[in-house]
């Protein structure tokens, strides 16, 4: 219970440190102005005169590539480079609070700016008869996979005390997981990567996951994947810390 | 209640702190003196949990730092070097966040932000935003920070480092006044300060302890009585010394 509040306390902190600067709002009007440009202008998504989500959810894998990276190169980089790990780690705080304090702050403020997106379900509803369950399990899918991107770059931030290097990092490992089940990517490894590596690589990608989801298959297998991710991810996070606290 | 037993750290090839051993006791309020580099703030950093000992051990009110960091951690106050702090928040919002770390909720949360406000005096900047305070300010939020929750154990780099001479003069008087029931540790550079407020003053060179005891007797170490000579007799090379 005590160990539950002094993570809501880093959560809450961090939280409020988004809504402080204007980086908040800059990110959720780029998020919001980006996938609705993608999916309206560029998916043309009245002309196909079908009324479903697809060429909406199609797109965010490609937002969160480019905005949630700038969303956490910030978590612990910032901390290094102005000295406030030292503040935050020498009160009585465990590294897995003050971990996942951070990590649930970040991904909130992201599922924050998708629940923007709602109008979207809505104008579907509108012109036709979508399925919710459908649109329910495509959102789910989303949040999951903009979790796993969160922490991926948590991960990155934590290396380091450079947030453009934390940004760019975690920019290209999020890139290389949603293209790794990629012909051209996975062509890239066949010719010289044994095919068992091959295979391992295609079934870390974090695209065929939301795929699956975006058509309205909630599989516990796809949910337990984009978990296993996080928890990887978080645990790499306490172990770069734990090892190199003041660099 | 602080004991450190033959700490070391070794940070790569540098050897930063070399079998540091002291205790505090209650009442006393230790000097933490030595050149740039000595290892004063590696081992205070060893001491409050934040970097892991390569060898040796700390122990705080009967915590070890290495085994029981939380227990250890809730006892310290602790201001650290150069008083980093979270630019965007302001003062209030920096203070109720330490103290709902500390545990506190609630009314006795309020109250715990007031009095540190009050004693430190910083009423005139509780809503303004940390980033844009003048460095004294900052170094007393920093201070608010580490004695909000009236720990039995304080530790503090360099904590007038900063200041103007008033300041200087106030946060000594808090630290005397403080000194009876906590046990306190107080680097600095500024040797007037030792026989301001430390009843024991330790000498660090090299991250070796090159003197250990009270002002007075520390004094008796050199020909002409101040701190000064004993100071660089112990931390400069004898060529160093003849050659000013
Ligand atoms: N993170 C680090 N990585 C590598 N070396 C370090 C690190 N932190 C400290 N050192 C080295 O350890 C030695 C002791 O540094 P420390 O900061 O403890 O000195 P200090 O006594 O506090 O000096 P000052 O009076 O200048 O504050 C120095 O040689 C410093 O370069
Ligand atoms: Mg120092």
């Amino acid at each position: 219970m005590d160990s539950l509040r002094v993570s809501m306390a880093v959560f809450k902190r961090e939280l409020r440190s988004y809504f402080e600067s204007p980086v908040a709002y800059v990110f959720i009007v780029a998020f919001l102005l980006l996938t609705g440009f993608l999916t309206f202008s560029v998916t043309q998504f009245y002309e196909r005169g079908v009324a479903d989500l697809q060429p909406f959810f199609f797109w965010h894998p490609w937002v969160y590539l480019l905005l949630i990276p700038a969303a956490t190169m910030g978590l612990w980089a910032e901390e290094r480079r102005s000295g406030t790990i030292e503040l935050l780690l020498t009160m009585p705080v465990t590294m897995t609070q003050a971990i996942m304090g951070k990590f649930l702050a970040a991904w909130l403020f992201i599922t924050l700016a998708i629940a923007l997106t709602l109008p979207v379900v809505f104008t579907t509803g509108y012109l036709g008869d979508p399925d919710l369950g459908v649109a329910f399990s495509g959102y789910l899918g989303s949040a999951l996979l903009a979790g796993a991107c969160v922490a991926i770059g948590m991960l990155a931030s934590s290396t380091t005390r450079s947030q453009v290097i934390a940004f760019v990092v975690s920019l290209i490992v999020c890139l290389v997981l949603l293209l790794a089940g990629w012909p051209p990517v996975t062509g890239f490894f066949v010719r010289w990567a044994p095919t068992w590596l091959v295979d391992a690589i295609a079934a870390f990608s974090l695209m065929p996951h939301f795929e699956s989801m975006q058509r309205g298959v909630v599989d516990l297998a796809d949910i337990g994947y984009y978990v296993s991710v996080i928890v990887f991810m978080l645990f790499a996070t306490h172990l770069v810390i734990n090892n190199r606290k003041s660099a | 209640m602080i004991t450190t037993s033959n700490l070391h750290k070794h940070f790569g090839r540098i050897h930063a702190v070399r079998g540091v051993s002291f205790s505090v006791q209650k009442g006393e309020v230790l000097g933490f003196l030595g050149p740039n580099g000595a290892g004063k703030t590696t081992t205070m950093r060893m001491i409050t949990g934040f970097l892991p000992p390569s060898s040796g051990t700390a122990t705080v009110c009967g915590h070890d730092v290495s085994d029981a960091p939380v227990e250890a951690k809730r006892v310290i106050g602790y201001l650290p070097e150069n008083a980093p702090l979270y630019g965007s928040m302001t003062v209030r919002d920096l203070l109720t966040f330490a103290a709902e770390i500390r545990g506190f909720r609630g009314k006795a949360r309020a109250a715990r932000v007031d009095a540190a406000i009050e004693k430190c005096r910083l009423g005139s900047v509780r809503n303004q935003s940390v980033a844009t305070l003048s460095k004294g300010y900052r170094q007393r939020t920093c201070f608010a920070q580490a004695v909000l929750h009236d720990p039995p154990v304080l530790i503090m780099d360099e904590p007038t480092d900063g200041l103007d001479p008033n300041q200087k003069h106030v946060v000594r008087l808090m630290i005397r006044e403080m000194a009876a029931e906590k046990a306190i540790i107080v680097s600095t550079h500024i040797l007037e300060e030792v026989d301001a407020v430390c009843t024991r003053a330790i000498i660090i060179s090299n991250g070796t302890v090159v003197a250990n005891g009270t002002p007075d007797e520390l004094r008796a170490r050199s020909g002409s009585g101040r701190l000064d000579d004993v100071f660089r007799k112990l931390t400069l090379g004898e060529e160093d010394v003849t050659n000013g």
